[in-house]
């Protein structure tokens, strides 16, 4: 059992000396193994700020952040073996890999740093872990990441991700980069994994229907505060706040479009 | 209504390269004066290319390889674009069509004034604007796409995102052209912004009355937008029909296939299956 607590956390910014920005605004949550929560929002309502911290590459101004109710570890051995509980996956597949090294190589790396598995068995775990993520082991392990889709270079990122035996992902606009038509099998992996391994997931997104699709839970974050946060179908069929509304009628819905569009001419936005 | 801007018949295009790459393939299309026609399909199908193929704007190792591209005048002329000499090209562009590109938000020049940039349209094109009626015009295109006229002066990086993408509409927008194509103009935004800039194009439609070639793999998007949608696939045109009918009755296997790719936004749980 993995629980990761967000208590009051705020996070301000500096800008150019004197000002400040304050990025999170008293916010709130709790994550737990075998769920899935999105987290909605606009460009700069504080989405990314929210990883960042959760990765413990920004500290927050005041608030804690706690695994099972200890404080995250600043540095240090505690540091590495929090990382090791919760991984990343970035948005962009096409820099989030070293184009110099192989995919054996990308893998391998995690499984070592943190003994995961005895030495001669690395090879076999770089193998399952690719075939986990439903790619053909054989035809990748020796590719560098130029000689890859972007969707098989997004497995690999999932992979290394997994290489660590974390109870938590963070994936942070895991499919926006990739071609419309790979998308949902990408994010149909993601759920697969977290439920075959029970994990916990916060997945952070600007997409509603895909948010509504692999979530348990939505929060709906604004200029840094939580504005709306529940049950995923209810938060997008009966949105509470006035920014959850505006956020759901801007996102194309063409079968609201079509009950609603029809006395009046085609083509053009109301 | 029988209207038409641009009629494109057998029109292919072929990279030159070993082997050469047929990228669009014998597509045929009628665009009706004031419509909005979507243009779907994954990446690689070759809908940018075919896009700007309509333009010639395409470089080696492309090259147009049959068909024709005829673009129906407001003037009553039907002008034979692939027959335009190089003096008559730079004339016809932007003037009759004009393009939004992909990546809009970072194809304006970084450093010069988004002033200076939409200015250029008028010294190119309207020589006989004196400087005082190219400011009055930049001006009015600036609030036309509510940027603000006193953003003139500004550098594209002191501006957002979306104010970017509007400055390029203003720019597509400058010399009033019958046709618009815009290639993935709204992708990078967020759903509020594009949603806004949605907006903006159409109000803008309604105002001059120009056609809008619409590029997207963005279906449920399309669908919302377009007069009629053509799916493209392999550089193919495999469907073509008003948007309410390919979303009522997809006809080809692939366009439900696509369709099936988006989870659905409200009603049941699952995707946009028809």
């Amino acid at each position: 059992m993995t629980t990761l607590e967000f208590v009051n956390v705020s996070k301000r910014y500096r800008v150019r000396g004197a000002s400040t920005m304050l990025a999170l605004d008293d916010v709130s949550f709790t994550l737990h193994d075998r769920e899935t929560i999105a987290l909605v929002g606009q460009s700069g309502s504080g989405k990314s700020t929210i990883a960042k911290i959760l990765t413990q590459l920004e500290t927050p101004t005041s608030g804690e952040v706690l695994l099972n109710g200890k404080p995250i570890p600043r540095h240090g051995r505690g540091l590495r073996s929090y990382r090791q509980t919760l991984r990343m996956i970035f948005q962009d597949p096409f820099g989030s890999l070293n184009p110099c090294h192989t995919i054996r190589y990308h893998i391998e790396r995690p499984l070592r740093l943190d003994n995961v598995v005895p030495q001669n068995e690395t090879e076999t775990e770089v193998r399952r872990l690719l075939e986990r993520v439903r790619l053909d082991a054989d035809a990748v392990i020796d590719r560098r990441p130029h000689e890859l889709s972007g969707g098989q270079r997004q497995r690999v990122a999932i992979a290394r991700a997994l290489a660590s035996r974390p109870s938590l992902l963070v994936a942070d606009e895991p499919v926006s980069m990739l071609d419309v038509s790979i998308r949902l099998g990408v994010l149909n992996l993601l759920a697969d994994l977290q439920r075959e391994e029970g994990l916990g997931v916060l997945y952070i997104t600007h997409d509603l229907a895909t948010a509504r699709h692999f979530s348990d839970q939505i929060m709906v974050l604004h200029q840094g505060r939580v504005v709306e946060h529940g049950p995923a179908d209810d938060v997008i069929l009966h949105p509470q706040h006035e920014y959850t509304r505006e956020l759901r009628s801007a996102s194309p819905d063409p079968e609201k479009h079509f009950a609603t569009a029809s006395t009046r001419p085609q083509g053009g936005v109301a | 209504m029988h209207d038409p801007l641009l009629t494109v018949h057998d029109f292919s295009i072929v990279y030159d390269v070993d082997p050469p790459v047929q990228a669009v393939k014998n597509v045929t299309l009628e665009l009706q004066r004031g419509e909005i026609l979507g243009l779907a399909g994954e990446s690689g199908c070759g809908k940018t290319t075919l896009a700007y193929g309509l333009q010639r704007l395409l470089r080696a190792p492309a090259v147009i390889a049959s068909g024709s591209v005829t673009f129906h005048d407001a003037s009553g002329v039907d002008i034979d674009v692939n027959a335009l000499d190089v003096e008559e090209m730079r004339r016809f562009r932007w003037d009759k069509i004009s393009m939004v590109f992909q990546g809009a938000m970072n194809a304006l020049n970084p450093v010069t004034t988004i002033g200076a940039q939409l200015d250029d349209v008028f010294r190119v094109h309207r020589p006989e604007l004196s400087r005082r009626e190219r400011r009055a015009a930049c001006e009015e295109l600036l609030e036309l796409v509510a940027v603000g006229r006193e953003r003139i002066r500004s550098f594209p990086h002191e501006l957002s995102g979306g104010m970017r993408q509007r400055v390029m509409i203003a720019m597509a927008l400058a010399l009033r052209p019958q046709l618009m194509v815009m290639d993935e103009p709204t992708t990078a935004l967020d759903v509020l912004v594009q949603r806004d800039i949605l907006r903006q194009i159409s109000m803008l439609r309604h105002e001059f009355g120009f056609s809008v070639i619409f590029i997207t793999h963005d279906l449920p998007l399309l669908l919302e937008i377009s007069d009629r949608i053509a799916v493209m696939r392999g550089g193919e045109i495999i469907e073509l029909a008003p948007a309410r009918e390919l979303w009522e009755h997809p006809q080809h296997e692939y366009t439900k296939t696509l369709l099936a790719s988006f989870p659905r936004l409200t009603g049941e749980r699952g995707v946009l299956v028809r």
